[in-house]
């Protein structure tokens, strides 16, 4: 993979085509994005149609879903950035308290509390805030001198710390990961010396021990010694991982066939539709789809780089890192997991799990994107 | 901040984050790289290992069930154990044609509609795949030949060995120990995190009793065991095996020979009796009648059978000795005396006059005692107590007042949880002011007083509650948490006291005396229990009127006539100048504490001081008072 080379190539690219570039810029839309996306998303259809032991209404929903994900994404990209930065603290703000009303009255199951129900409407916070986090972060950093001093530097880590928490307590490890990971490569891409960051590296490892001693709960605990050994805890947390792993390594180059996962079709793989869905994809279409899955979403995060690259302040230039880099963390955390590289953490397959909430954040955060993106050009052009 | 100062940075920011993104760039390559290589090293360099674990030979996890914990009596005799038995049990992923698979099983084994109905009941609920869904327990020995000749037309039908509860001593302990049953959806909508590993190869839960309270500790740890099966199904070779480690045994304070000779002398009566050691308050026999037989619950009740039991007027499944909620009568007029004296309303000195009745001053109302005539002209508390005087304790208590009562009654556990090992315990009604302003909405009545001097009124006790409160007297106000399990695991329970009723010494004497004299003396109530006894024991009397009675059209009135009786009651304990064991009898229509209740108890003591149990009845005639079939 080579995000390098395809880095070099497409300001050339974008200057050849002057006449597609106009019509982006009025429609404030990035078509290679776009088109990047679609074809993920089909791709990811085609593999729930099979996860979901073929079912047609789950399809529909997921469609339905999709629909609904991409209007969102086309209105959030006609939004100017500079709206989006004056909307930030109160944004931050609101989902903060939100998130605070969830620990109260929020609903949820299995002994998890996730959402707020308003009448027959739905709600989670925490995913609203995987975007207000980092938007606030970039908003503060944008008006003042970078790199950071160590007072701003506190302040961006509360600001971080404080949601992060409140969904841990949920509990919801997976999304305070994704928190946390987007506001902090905020700080990392405003320029924090590298000797925080060193510091940073040195505290966590530190702060293993007292982690695992006074923090995790016994079931995350076993999560991790799962990870390690899968087969000291067959019943439990270790099935999943056995069973997604045989069905990954049974799946070989070529895969067995769409629709032909003994795995999968059998119902040995829990979880096949929505967070282990890429070993579902894996035994069906082997080696080579997930080659290819992986290509499209390194040719995504090489695209949103470039638009990160290229847009000129720093509101926008630290946004659209952090959003990128995150999109890339939900991509490692999830296919690592499923492999057994990392322990589990509810962190689906970005557009490809099933489900109607991440679905809808992720591609309003692609919007956010376009509309860095196509701003940056109009400012340009002014000047 | 300057404009200027703002525009030179500009440029140092621009290439800080170009640095940035190159070496953001390069960590994410190079993480793809890393789950480029997981996915390469598990699909081609294992494939092989990976596609023989998911074809043919299909590895499988097994759990291996723990053993659960036996329950034993205070001498080692089993209670509660485990016995094999074979069960046909179908996995449904296996078996193409499930009507088909059933038509060829009828000829071979019989299976009766109502274990089709668990059957398809069962076959609804969520579970693993390849899980085996029990259709018949106990296949007989014809039976399993007959299925293992078949077995090449039968793909996807097993018969497996299982450990299930068994209960030997059948009826004699069905509300203490309880019983274990299938795990319900009820069950697993409590169940924890962990709870589902842990019983995933575990088909029963503690329902009630000692099962319930104890399940943590009886149910064991769960192991498990890969095993190699070929495509059929079947299991060619274990691969590895943790082993199940089993539950901690129980070994109680009760004894079966108590608890024998205790059912026994209820004679088929309904009611309950409950023996208490006075020392430790252990709980040595503890009986509800009429009792059911818990082997019934253990592999799935059958419709026709527990409605049976639920239906009928004699409440077989209702545990009278922890949830009865009874008038203690006469029973409580040892504590009330007590209290009298230790609060110096009065003395022993002190007498009343009884002409049959009572009168509040400046009332008419008449408050008779049981006896017409009265019993004289100069009745003292010792009389009271021994000929158990009604009009004595009126005086007494409108004297004394709710509050006195109250109080001092809180101390022998009136009123409150005993805090027993047994889940679901009822707490009655030790009645105060504020309570009944509470519970009722109305102020305390002066005539309010003389009930609950007498134990009627809105008194409600546990017969278990009067057991303690017995002991406590016995023990001269140390008052024992009753235990019913003495150890858990081989690990002993302490004894816990919970409360020391301080009170001087010459008032115990004189209250342990009159007791005494309830049985000893020449005209106490309890005198016809003393006959042939070379111990002396203390104790009293009691009846008291009957509230409510379950309405039934198909119960002839002579039936009913009978429930409208008095229950009688007897409160007591022995040997006197050195208690051992306290015992609480109630005999439910029974009408005389005295000639019916307290015979019972000098069953108990003879047995317990002096060895003289009664003997086990042949089995194969169910206990008279006793419902249900043996397996």
């Amino acid at each position: 993979m080579s995000n390098q080379d395809f880095l070099r190539r497409l300001p050339s690219a974008s200057q050849g085509l002057r006449r597609r570039d106009r019509i982006q810029q009025r429609l404030h839309l990035d078509f290679v994005l776009i088109l990047l996306l679609t074809i993920v998303t089909i791709y990811g259809l085609i593999v729930l149609y099979s996860a979901n032991g073929q079912s047609v209404t789950g399809i529909q929903r997921q469609g339905i879903y999709f629909i609904v994900a991409y209007v969102a994404m086309f209105a959030v990209a006609q939004v100017p950035v500079h709206v989006l930065r004056r909307i930030a603290p109160w944004a931050y703000a609101g989902g903060a308290v939100l998130l605070v009303l969830v620990l109260w009255i929020g609903v949820g199951a299995k002994g998890a509390q996730r959402w707020l129900s308003f009448g027959g409407f739905r709600f989670q916070p925490s995913e609203f805030m995987k975007l207000a986090v980092p938007i606030a972060i970039a908003a503060y950093f944008g008006q003042r001198l970078l790199p950071p001093r160590l007072k701003h530097v506190c302040v961006a880590l509360v600001l971080t710390a404080v949601p992060a928490v409140l969904i841990a307590r949920q509990p919801d490890l997976g999304t305070a990961l994704l928190v946390t990971s987007a506001g902090l490569m905020v700080l990392f891409f405003s320029g924090l010396p590298w000797r925080y960051v060193g510091v940073a590296f040195g505290t966590l490892l530190v702060s293993i021990w007292p982690m695992w001693q006074f923090v995790l709960h016994d079931y995350q605990k076993r999560r991790i010694l799962t990870l390690l050994d899968p087969e000291s805890d067959r019943l439990g947390a270790g099935w999943n991982i056995i069973q997604s792993k045989t069905a990954i390594g049974s799946g070989g180059t070529s895969g067995k066939g769409w629709l032909e996962g003994t795995q999968s079709q059998l119902d040995f793989l829990p979880e096949g539709h929505t967070d282990f869905i890429i070993a579902v994809l894996a035994e069906e279409f082997g080696l080579l789809g997930v080659l290819f899955l992986l290509t499209l979403y390194g040719l995504i995060i090489a695209r949103c780089m470039a638009i990160a690259l290229k847009s000129q302040d720093s509101f926008s230039r630290l946004l659209a890192a952090s959003l990128t880099v995150t999109f890339f963390v939900y991509v490692f955390v999830n296919v690592g997991m499923v492999s057994g590289l990392l322990p589990v953490v509810g962190v689906p397959l970005p557009l490809v799990s099933q489900g109607g909430t991440a679905v809808v954040t992720l591609m309003t955060g692609f919007g956010i994107l376009m509309a860095i993106a196509t701003e940056r050009r109009r400012v340009t052009r002014h000047i | 901040m300057s404009e200027s100062h703002r525009f030179k940075d500009h440029h140092r920011e621009e290439r800080i984050f170009f640095v940035r993104m190159v070496v953001a760039g390069v960590i994410m390559a190079l993480a793809m790289a890393l789950l480029i290589g997981r996915y390469y090293s598990l699909q081609v360099i294992s494939h092989q290992d990976y596609a023989t674990r998911s074809d043919r030979n299909r590895v499988h996890v097994q759990p291996v069930p723990p053993t659960r914990g036996l329950i034993s009596d205070r001498n080692g005799e089993l209670l509660a154990g485990n016995r094999p038995i074979y069960i046909l049990s179908v996995i449904p992923e296996r078996i193409s044609n499930l009507d088909e698979t059933l038509k060829r099983l009828k000829p071979l084994v019989r299976i009766t509609p109502s274990d089709l109905e668990k059957f398809y009941d069962q076959l609804q609920q969520p579970r693993k795949p390849f899980a085996a869904v029990p259709l018949r327990y106990q296949l007989n020995e014809t039976e399993i030949a007959r299925l293992a000749v078949n077995e090449f037309q039968l793909e996807g039908v097993e018969v497996e060995a299982q450990l299930v509860r068994y209960y030997p001593q059948h009826e004699l302990f069905a509300h203490s120990i309880g019983y274990v049953g299938r795990i319900s959806q009820s069950d697993l909508a409590r169940f924890a995190e962990d709870d589902l590993r842990r019983y995933s190869g575990t088909h029963s839960i503690g329902k009630n009793g000692l099962e319930a309270q104890y399940e943590r500790e009886l149910l064991g740890e769960v192991g498990n065991q890969n095993v190699e099966t070929n495509a059929r199904g079947r299991v060619l070779r274990v691969l590895g095996r943790v082993d199940p480690k089993p539950g901690k045994d129980l070994e109680l304070h009760m004894d079966l020979n108590l608890q024998r000779t205790a059912a026994q002398a209820m004679e088929g009566r309904r009611g309950a009796v409950v023996a208490l050691d006075v020392e430790t308050g252990g709980v040595l026999a503890a009986v509800s009648l009429p009792s059911f037989n818990p082997n019934l619950f253990v592999t799935g009740i059958s419709f026709a059978d527990f409605r049976a039991l639920n239906q009928s007027l004699d409440l077989p499944l209702y545990n009278r000795f922890l949830q009865g909620q009874y008038p203690p009568g006469s029973t409580l007029k040892s504590i009330i005396g007590l209290a009298g004296l230790h609060h110096d309303v009065v003395d022993t000195e002190h007498w009343v006059r009884d002409p049959g009745f009572y009168r509040l001053p400046n009332s008419s109302r008449l408050y008779r005692d049981w006896r017409r005539t009265g019993h004289g002209p100069r009745v003292d508390m010792m009389q009271a107590m021994v000929e158990s005087c009604d009009v004595y304790y009126y005086d007494l208590g409108h004297r004394m007042g709710v509050d006195l009562m109250h109080s001092f009654g809180i101390r022998f556990g009136l009123g409150n949880l005993t805090k027993i090992d047994l889940p679901s315990e009822r707490r009655g009604i030790w009645p105060s002011r504020e309570w009944k302003r509470g519970a009722r909405g109305a102020a305390w009545f002066p005539g309010d007083n003389l009930n609950m001097a007498i134990g009627q009124g809105y008194t409600l006790t546990t017969p278990l509650q009067l057991a303690v409160s017995t002991a406590t007297l016995a023990n001269r106000g140390k008052r024992m948490r009753p235990q019913v399990v003495r150890s858990v695991g081989g690990v002993e329970r302490p004894p816990i006291v919970d409360e020391y009723v301080e009170i001087d010494d010459k008032h115990w004497d004189f209250m342990l005396k009159a007791m005494e004299n309830v049985v000893h003396g020449q005209r106490g109530t309890a005198r016809s229990m003393r006959v042939g006894a070379e111990y002396r024991m203390g104790g009293k009397t009691g009846t008291s009127q009957v509230v409510a009675i379950p309405q039934g059209e198909e119960y002839d009135s002579e039936a009913l006539q009978e429930r409208h009786r008095d229950h009688a009651l007897f409160v007591g304990y022995a040997p006197a100048d050195n208690p051992k064991i306290a015992v609480v009898v109630i005999v439910e229509n029974g009408e005389s504490g005295g000639g019916v209740a307290a015979p019972i108890a000098r069953k108990l003591f003879d047995a317990y001081l002096n060895q003289q149990y009664a003997q086990p009845l042949p089995h194969e005639e169910p206990m008279a008072g006793f419902l249900g079939g043996r397996p």
